[in-house]
């Protein structure tokens, strides 16, 4: 019996412990979210650094992005149309997939590659920067490197993740139209009307929103994290692995949140 | 001149320094010996402003840089350059723009007239022809010789030297002490090394001081320290594994039976 106590009570502080950390970790995130707007706002503004990053967050995202979004609304045509056959319902598959991909596959699956592509990169390629003293080497030269290095990555990911997912949005909806039209051979023009007549503009901007929220929530992470590793290689391993975990897992919950006060 | 008052610093529960004090005149060249782990680096990164003390004072002609605001460290920082210990080069840009950055970052140059001051700083670390080779294309002495060209690129008044020898071979070792008392007499600098070499102490220190257990114990020219009677100092400039200073893990018992 007293083993049993013994047991909850460990269990019960370890509980508590791990709650603190969390909530340490996530305070230290948002004090470094903050000190990236206060580098935002402030004159000068690194456009060359900025379009750099945008060009490796979202431009080399593009590829990657759209086979995983052609596949996905190709997919889920085909189980819609399969499913949908059973009670005459068909003719609405066109109408799934848009609102699908356009409020939660588009934004979700987008910022999913995006922390597993650009996330993983910004956490190695600053962590390796940290462990071999070049952020302290600009520190040095007279260079703030949360504005040099963090304000082009957090502008990049909150601009290229909408651009991201509305390309992901266009794709998966033409993949349901491969496999609607040219697999089930069902009427092009029912699945275009179908597409458009059910599509409100809210469901794009609301999803846009969320890819917004993503791609800020990417870069902010994965910069934190590249930004505190200590211990060489290993550290740098670890910083890349925690930056793709912590920045899907934040994705995946801020989700739910958000569509709950989006479309709720 | 720099100051160092009474300045505590730990991490966790690891405390490093203990009350340092330290003085560099300025035009003076001072060494700092000291053993791996003893918070040299952690002095130099006081100095540039990178760390703030737990508590005493850092003076850089009598301003406390631990006080002023962030803006005011960056303005502050313009006054120093500083060679790291692996060079600290930026990996994604070419050695030109490595040492032109704080020159672009200035933006008060033509890229022609910052191309022209990079080709006359390099030539000054004795390389030619590189500026458009990247960081991964040059050897540990290249390294170092980038290094310090891009840390002197914006005539600073104050270098620091973060171990500039460790990790090369004798010979380029030599070539960078060599490089560092040149540069010391043609630029008229402040300068502070840290270093556990003793060769390169003797070479480029106008005074050498040594840290131990957080504190600056003994300070000196290079014949008072050479000449000196602390068992501490004498210990650790004649590489001794006897003596009052232990390693841990590491007892003279292992060290003969391994002789």
């Amino acid at each position: 019996m007293i083993r049993l106590i013994e047991c909850f009570g460990r269990s019960l502080i370890s509980f508590f412990r791990n709650g603190v950390a969390v909530a340490e970790e996530t305070g230290r995130i948002l004090l470094f979210l903050l000190a990236t707007l206060k580098q935002l706002v402030l004159p000068p503004f690194e456009l060359t650094t900025i379009f750099r990053q945008m060009l490796e967050v979202g431009v080399r995202s593009v590829p990657v992005v759209m086979v995983t979004a052609i596949f996905t609304g190709m997919v889920f045509a085909l189980q819609t149309y399969t499913g949908f056959k059973r009670f005459g319902a068909e003719t609405l598959v066109g109408t799934v997939v848009a609102l699908s991909m356009t409020r939660e596959l588009g934004p979700v699956l987008t910022g999913l590659i995006v922390s597993g592509r650009a996330g993983a990169a910004m956490a190695a390629e600053l962590g390796t920067m940290r462990v071999t003293e070049q952020i302290d080497a600009l520190e040095t030269l007279a260079t703030n490197p949360v504005k040099y290095l963090v304000v082009p990555r957090f502008v990049a990911g909150l601009v290229m993740m909408p651009a991201l997912s509305v390309c992901a949005d266009i794709i998966g909806i033409i993949g349901g139209y491969f496999v609607t039209v040219g697999l089930y051979h069902t009427s092009s023009v029912v699945y275009w009307k179908q597409t458009w007549n059910f599509i409100e503009s809210a469901d794009i901007y609301n999803g846009l929103i969320k890819a917004c929220f993503f791609g800020g929530s990417i870069s902010i992470i994965s910069s934190y994290k590249g930004f505190n590793t200590s211990g060489g290689a290993e550290g740098v391993g670890k910083a890349t692995t925690g930056a793709v975990v912590l920045s899907s897992m934040t994705i995946l919950i801020a989700d739910y949140f958000l569509s709950s006060w989006l479309f709720g | 001149m720099i100051r160092l008052d009474e300045v505590y610093k730990a991490f966790g529960s690891n405390q490093v320094l203990t009350g340092a004090s330290l003085v560099v005149k300025k035009g003076e060249s001072r060494v700092v010996i000291g053993g791996s782990g003893s918070g040299k680096s952690v002095i130099l990164k006081h100095i540039v402003g990178i760390m703030k003390p737990d508590k005493g004072r850092v003076l850089i002609e009598d301003v406390d840089i631990a006080s002023r605001s962030e803006h005011d460290l960056y303005e502050i920082r313009k006054k120093f350059g500083m060679l790291f210990q692996m060079a600290a080069l930026f990996d994604s840009m070419s050695v030109g723009e490595n040492v032109g950055f704080a020159l672009t970052r200035k933006g008060t140059l033509k890229p022609a007239e910052i191309k022209e001051i990079v080709v006359e700083k390099l030539k000054l670390v004795g390389l030619m022809n590189v500026e458009n080779l990247m960081p991964s294309e040059l050897s540990g002495g290249m390294k170092k010789r980038v290094g310090l060209a891009r840390a002197i690129a914006h005539e600073p008044e104050i270098l620091l030297y973060d171990e500039p020898t460790t990790g090369l071979d004798p010979i380029t070792a030599d070539a960078i002490n060599d490089l560092i008392v040149d540069l010391r007499e043609r630029l008229k600098v402040t300068s502070v090394a840290i270093t556990h070499d003793m060769h390169s102490s003797y070479r480029i220190g106008d005074s050498i001081s040594m840290l131990y257990q957080g504190k600056i114990i003994a300070t000196g020219t290079p014949d008072e320290i050479r000449n000196t009677v602390d068992p501490i100092v004498r210990q650790f400039i004649t590489g001794s594994a006897v003596g009052p200073i232990k390693i841990e893990g590491v007892t003279h018992e292992r060290i003969y039976s391994r002789a």
